[in-house]
């Protein structure tokens, strides 16, 4: 080791000292620090950005109702960016636990991610909601793991319950993208509700999301004359599949699951659209009055519609509050255990632990995303809405709910 | 039946992009024996340029067929002058050095471009606007084909008639070929060598934009690595076809894209990209100088 070297190790060890020194020192008062973690930037940045303003926008009702106070502690949100990138997800989680001592950890929305964070979560006992991931997976890490939004095989049943019943269509085809998990898993648990409805998937076609190109594909399916396409894939590849589709001269009606929900989807499919159906979170033209009010507020604050990952983060916040309010009015004594102050003693895991049953318990809570009522696996039940797009505008068509589906 | 002549249509426009990029590929190595790793970028830039003219002339607000026209001669134009700025600046400076030297500087461009589209443009794909409105032709028989397919198909055939005119018969394509059977004989003769070589450049990026702004316009999601497939693809049509050899191009390239699509209709879709590689592999086992190249005796 040469001087120079040394030197530079004393300078780092300083610099690190300070850091931490840093990152220690501040919080005279005691807080109740939430940590949240999302795609913030990276390849699907609007997935984490769209949760970001959810919160917010809870968290801003949180400062005009209650001057962003719960039980007297005052409510602090962390946010990590893992770049949408499963590892770096798993470092942020690590951060949000040990470092700043998080009471719940929000996020992620892709499932992959929070399979990532949900271990850490529920080794550490810190209780973390999921608001937008659709993987089954997902809440079997453990029982300090929730999620906010509905599950694949629920979303197949109410794609098939839809062809089989609103639009009354025995016979239909199948487009899927075999390189993507949730779009094979999909159409998997659509075949076999559709099957147990009566109906039949009688020509099967994949595609590898990426591709440009589908009119071999279409071709194809438009020979064995189905009476509607089931195309449970990304938008990026939907609209495109739909203007082929359209190109080819095949009128009958394309269905699509919730990886059909973004802005662009009509930006790249446009009139080709019409005539199509996709199983959704929400509809933003539903009339709920707390829907309305809320994509007021988005828009007043971001300038734009929000998504439905913005929805469900939205929600997610809001249940978490709602459970440290509960906490906060039942047990004065166990939900000081929260406060920054107990970091890492033994009053905060005895709270931690109250906050997760009272969050397990939540039941008919009225969300902008519907009614959550979490149930035995920590999943939200909750109905889906279809969303149809007519004149190349995407209206609310029907909701489906839960109540009626045969035990799987 | 229809199933099968629908599938033609589809394969046939299809393999005329890859024809019309595979003639650049032809051309460069007709006369410098380089393949040109990036020509699959300027594909790639094409679709780009096109996308950024069509917003700045406001031809993808209100879209006009003279409209449409303009930005893809802008798009070509664009092309290019990219494709001299490659030639002037990677490729002549390596002209006299050993040709893997060159052929390595080929793929440093390609990587240049591939990584500098994504610094410049971003990302995420871009969504090309309908610049022509798509419509569909019925042809009888339950079998259709698009507008945009039947422009696809025009200005393809237009391009490659146009190229053959210039090669056979003005005096630059006297030149090229003279270019393309030996440098010394032909500088001889009293020709520009590199002023050939970079018009054969030119030339040759000019109808990859082109390749580009048709795609662009039948598939509208571009991105700036959207090169690579297509251009990997296209240089398999060139050898298939027989490299150096225009017509060769144009048949190997048909070959490709009908080969694709009936590989997706009637096997599967995931030998989609393997495909082109098992015809490669073929044809460099049965016919190794490729469909209609002819065999040259090697001096050694």
């Amino acid at each position: 080791m040469t001087p120079q070297d040394r030197l530079r190790l004393g300078l780092a060890g300083t610099a690190l000292l300070a850091l931490l020194a840093l990152g220690c020192g501040g919080a005279a008062e005691p807080e109740l620090v939430v940590g949240e973690y999302g795609s913030l930037t990276g390849n699907d940045a609007t997935f984490g950005q769209s949760t970001k303003n959810g919160v917010e926008l809870a968290f801003d009702d949180l400062v005009a109702g209650k001057q962003g106070r719960i039980g007297g502690l005052k409510v602090r949100i962390v946010v990590e960016d893992d770049q949408g990138k499963a590892e770096e997800a798993a470092t942020v989680v690590q951060k949000l636990v040990n470092q700043d001592r998080v009471v719940a950890v929000l996020g992620e929305v892709a499932s992959s991610r929070s399979l990532a964070g949900g271990p850490i979560c529920q080794q550490a006992g810190v209780p973390m909601i999921s608001p937008s991931s659709t993987n089954p997976r997902v809440t079997q890490v453990g029982d300090y793991v929730f999620r906010m939004c509905f599950l694949d095989d629920f979303q197949g049943w109410v794609m098939a319950k839809f062809v089989a019943e609103n639009l009354k269509l025995k016979r239909v085809a199948m487009f899927k993208d075999v390189k993507n998990d949730y779009s094979v898993g999909l159409a998997q648990y659509f075949t076999n509700a559709f099957g147990a409805m009566g109906g039949r998937v009688i020509a099967e076609q994949a595609y590898q999301s990426g591709e440009t190109d589908f009119r071999a594909q279409l071709t194809a399916l438009k020979a064995a004359n189905p009476q509607a396409i089931i195309v449970p894939g990304y938008y990026t590849e939907a609209g495109l599949i739909a203007r082929q589709a359209r190109e080819l001269g095949i009128k009958v009606p394309l269905v699509g699951g919730d990886g059909w929900e973004s802005e662009q989807l009509l930006q790249i499919g446009g009139d080709a659209l019409n005539g199509t159906y996709y199983s959704n979170h929400w509809a933003l033209d539903f009339p709920d009055p707390k829907l309305q009010d809320f994509l007021k507020k988005y828009r007043a604050k971001y300038g734009s519609d929000p998504d439905a990952i913005g929805g469900l983060a939205f929600d997610a916040a809001n249940v978490l509050f709602a459970a440290l309010e509960k906490l906060a009015a039942d047990d004065a004594r166990t939900f000081a255990g929260l406060s920054s102050k107990f970091a890492g003693k033994p009053e905060r895991a005895a709270a931690t632990k109250r906050l997760r049953d009272l969050i397990a318990a939540t039941a008919n809570y009225g969300g902008v995303t519907g009614t959550i009522t979490l149930d035995a696996n920590r999943d939200a039940s909750k109905p889906a809405v279809v969303i149809a797009v007519k004149d190349g505008k995407k209206v609310y068509e029907t909701t489906i709910h839960p109540e009626g589906r045969p035990a799987s | 039946m229809s199933e099968f002549f629908q599938q033609l249509v589809n394969g046939v426009t299809w393999g005329s992009v890859y024809a019309l990029i595979a003639l650049g590929y032809t051309m460069v190595y007709g006369i410098l024996r380089l393949i040109n790793f990036a020509h699959g970028d300027v594909y790639m830039l094409g679709a780009f340029f096109a996308f950024f003219a069509a917003r700045w002339l406001g031809v993808a607000r209100s879209p006009t067929p003279a409209g449409a026209l303009l930005v893809l001669l802008i798009s070509m134009a664009g092309c290019g002058v990219v494709g001299y700025v490659i030639e002037r600046f990677a490729y002549k400076p390596v002209r006299k050095s050993p040709r893997l030297s060159a052929l390595i500087t080929a793929i440093g461009v390609s990587l240049l471009l591939e990584n500098g589209g994504i610094l410049v443009f971003g990302p995420d794909p871009k969504f090309f606007p309908q610049v022509i409105p798509a419509s569909n032709i019925p042809l009888g028989g339950g079998v259709t084909i698009s507008n945009q397919q039947v422009i696809i198909l025009l200005v393809s055939v237009a391009l490659m008639l146009g190229l053959t005119f210039v090669v056979l018969h003005t005096r630059v394509g006297k030149a090229m070929r003279a270019v393309s059977h030996s440098h010394t004989a032909a500088a001889l003769m009293g020709i520009s060598v590199d002023r050939i070589i970079t018009f054969t450049f030119v030339l040759g990026s000019t109808l990859a934009a082109a390749a580009g702004v048709l795609v662009a316009l039948q598939n509208p999601k571009i991105e700036p690595l959207m090169g690579i497939m297509p251009g990997l693809k296209a240089f398999v049509a060139a050898v298939l076809g027989g490299i150096g050899n225009i017509p060769g191009a144009v048949v190997g390239g048909l070959v490709m894209g009908l080969a694709e699509v009936m590989v997706v209709a009637y096997l599967s879709p995931t030998y989609r990209d393997a495909i082109a590689f098992v015809l490669l592999i073929v044809i460099l086992l049965v016919r190794p100088a490729g469909i209609l190249g002819r065999y040259a005796a090697e001096k050694v």
